[in-house]
């Protein structure tokens, strides 16, 4: 395997690469933001006739009260947890090959976790009465009731996304000092000036600095963890045949790192291509991804199989029927899609030559998503159609457009936020990778002096 | 918010609850007088729809029209169920078979635990309440609902769908509000009615009699299959049914039904996932079993 990144860069050179992916993309990136910003269009004009004319309109009845929205809603949040196994658990882990890519990787934590937000209020028959479900103290002195794994889930999704900000800006403020020294004067450096919040690079600073990052990372680990979890006994803690299943919340987690994983190897791709990153986000950097990815499908798989055995040895006849409808049943060609999608794709990159195929990669990568959406939607739905009661088992649905336009506009809200950050925020960090090649360095000369233990 | 109001123990605000910490339900704790319960006898049912149209009038429910009833968006919190012999036979000699599905105001009711927002909670006289000024929709009660009588506002009848059309608001029964878009509802037992009807006994200082109140589905039954009453006024006729077939209120499992050769009629739905529904059905004698 080639070398993750060179080690002749000079640190000049890193700046001045950076930096000038905030000055000068190449056109592709305009496409990529006006297509966006189209997308995110539909759906808001979508979401403003549902708020006009009520929930109907999304095509969802009863008994089929959740749809889309949850499934997508699953999706966004799953989409959220490999920034922080980037960033964090890596970094824990002293694997210095993420470091030119977990920015970005952290940023998509960030967004997906708020498009996944917006999804719960799209969700919601009275989004304007959104805050009773927040503990806020008041006069009528009523709480929300903490039974319900529906507040649980809100009151993670507030932390995780706020301590993702946090942990996202801590690790950016010397790469905020760098863009105020270098950039031109304009709006941007009095911005850059105020998000470095006085950066000097002081041994003192440095050594706060480190305490801090690493304080975050590993109140992060937690966190994420626990999200999905919570998310998972949405289903979990229900009643519903094909959602009461225990083995969910670590399935739920390991489907979340791996459609995660996935997104990042398609963003790294196509930042590499926009922001002409070619230096940086290197081959091998990408093979390690896609090992990685590899790896976590297998998890997820193993797990999948767990859930499908554990339904059909417990002899449960409603959860088996659910399980039986699913496999063959009006949803069956989505079902067997996403099984295809997250057991059997993700074989190719097992192949050498494929890891570091950039097509080969970009499709693989986009149908493991595809096979994670579906399974979230593959969750959501039959226990609905085939749930206790006969009586549901009449019921024919079918997310109306209005659900769609409103699950297709929130990819281009995620990517028009996505754009806009890596214009504005270095999306490479400049002093992690200065550190790594000066790290590599060292190594590579203590090798040639023949002295022992070089890291 | 007190750290003390977060250790609380928040079960205990589900008054009737079944299965305390002490396996039997804390009565002395919370004493209650009425447990309003319902008994309905499918041999007498003939599926003639009646208790629903009257639901509907006496509810304000809107009648949402053939597209949107066609879309699973209906709003009949009493529905008439349809089941057939599954033998192939093109007719059925033993017909259709009817079953009158409404909320069966369970008494430890999957809905209420899971509302993020506690719109959905357990009165004093054993009713499965809902609140639709705290509700936001989340529909998560629905969800977990196994019977699946929780219907929610899909749009908004009064105005925008403008279910009643002037002078057709004049019909509304102006003893309970008509709800707009995005709350869930669902049957209440006629509460306006049960809630007058203790009032009336109060103000003349005496309990309530069996025969005080009727739900508007009872009263339009032609054949008097439903009964309704409070089940712990050992003379009122719901509490004598669930008696004679033996049906507890509390148990998972009856004990007559383990019991081999019981003739009884008497069973509730899903009584085995625990909810504790209120409702008692007695199963239709069929021909070809007598």
């Amino acid at each position: 395997m080639g070398k993750d990144i060179r080690e002749d860069i000079a640190w000049a050179h890193i700046n001045q690469d950076v930096l000038k992916s905030l000055e000068n993309p190449r056109p592709l990136f305009w496409v990529i933001v006006f297509v966006a910003l189209m997308m995110f269009g539909v759906g808001v004009g979508c979401e403003v006739y549902q708020y006009q004319m009520g929930m109907g309109v999304a095509g969802l009845n009863n008994p089929n009260v959740w749809g889309l929205y949850i499934a997508t809603f699953i999706f966004w949040i799953g989409m959220s947890h490999s920034g922080t196994l980037l960033s964090a658990i890596l970094h824990l882990m002293h694997a210095d090959w993420r470091k030119p890519i977990y920015r970005f990787a952290e940023a998509m934590t960030t967004f997906s976790l708020m498009t996944a937000g917006l999804f719960v209020m799209v969700h919601l028959g009275r989004l304007w009465q959104f805050y009773y479900a927040v503990p806020y103290p008041n006069e009528r002195w009523t709480w929300p009731n903490f039974q319900s794994p529906l507040l649980w889930d809100a009151m993670a999704i507030f932390t995780y996304l706020s301590s993702s900000v946090i942990f996202l800006y801590v690790g950016s403020i010397p790469d905020f000092a760098i863009c105020r020294d270098n950039i031109h004067p304009g709006w941007r450096k009095n911005l850059y000036t105020l998000l470095a919040l006085g950066w000097e690079g002081t041994d003192r600073q440095w050594r706060n600095f480190r305490v801090t990052y690493l304080t975050v990372a590993c109140f992060l680990i937690p966190l994420a963890v626990s999200v999905h979890s919570i998310v998972a006994s949405d289903f979990a803690m229900s009643q519903q045949p094909g959602w009461h299943v225990t083995s969910f919340p670590p399935y739920f987690v390991a489907g979340a790192l791996y459609s995660g994983c996935a997104a990042i190897i398609t963003l790294f791709i196509i930042l590499r291509y926009v922001f002409k990153f070619e230096e940086y986000m290197t081959m091998p950097i990408l093979k390690k991804t896609v090992r990685l990815t590899f790896a976590i499908a297998m998890v997820w798989t193993y797990l999948n199989l767990i859930e499908f055995a554990s339904v059909w040895y417990s002899h449960d006849e409603v959860a088996k029927a659910v399980l039986i409808d699913k496999a063959t049943g009006r949803f069956a060609p989505f079902w067997w899609a996403m099984n295809f999608c997250g057991s059997v794709v993700p074989f190719t990159m097992m192949v050498k030559r494929w890891q570091t195929s950039i097509p080969i990669m970009f499709a693989v990568s986009l149908l493991l998503n595809l096979g994670m959406w579906l399974e979230r939607w593959m969750i959501v739905t039959p226990t609905f159609s085939h749930g206790y009661y006969p009586w549901t088992m009449d019921t024919h649905y079918w997310p109306s457009l209005v659900q769609w336009g409103i699950v297709f506009g929130s990819f281009g809200w995620f990517t028009l936020l996505f754009m806009v950050f890596c214009k504005i925020v270095p999306s490479v960090s400049m002093y992690e990778v200065k550190e790594m090649v000066y790290h590599r360095s060292l190594a590579t000369k203590k090798a040639e002096l023949g002295l022992e233990g070089g890291h | 918010m007190s750290v003390s109001n977060l250790l609380e123990n928040w079960s205990k605000f589900r008054h009737t609850h079944p299965v305390g910490d002490k396996g039997h339900p804390d009565w002395e704790a919370y004493p209650s007088e009425i447990k309003w319960a319902m008994s309905i006898d499918l041999d007498a049912c003939t599926g003639c729809n009646a208790c629903s149209v009257a639901c509907y009038a006496e509810n304000n429910l809107p009648v949402v029209g053939k597209e949107k009833y066609s879309h699973g968006q209906a709003m009949h919190w009493m529905r008439i169920e349809r089941y057939w012999d599954e033998d192939k036979r093109e007719v059925p000699n033993q017909g259709a078979q009817f079953l009158p599905m409404l909320c069966q105001q369970c008494e430890a009711a999957p809905c209420e635990t899971v509302c993020p927002v506690g719109a959905t909670n357990h009165t004093e006289d054993g009713l499965n309440s809902q609140i639709y000024n705290r509700c936001i929709g989340s529909r998560y009660c629905s969800a977990n609902c196994p019977y699946k009588v929780r219907y929610f506002n899909w749009y908004d009848y009064p105005t925008t769908e403008n279910v009643w059309p002037a002078p057709m608001e004049q019909q509304l029964n102006p003893d309970l509000t008509v709800r707009g878009k995005g709350v869930m509802e669902k049957c209440t037992f006629c509460k306006q009615r049960t809630y007058t009807a203790r009032n009336n006994a109060k103000t003349e200082g005496r309990k309530i009699h069996d025969g005080d109140v009727q739900t508007a589905c009872q009263q339009a039954c032609p054949t008097n299959a439903i009964s309704f009453g409070n089940l712990f006024d050992p003379e009122s006729r719901v509490a004598k049914q669930w008696e004679q077939q033996q049906v507890e209120l509390i148990k998972e499992e009856q004990e007559k039904d383990v019991k081999p050769g019981n003739n009884l009629r008497g069973y509730r739905i899903f009584e085995e996932l625990r909810p504790y529904p209120s409702v008692m059905y007695l199963e239709r004698v069929r021909e070809s079993d007598v």
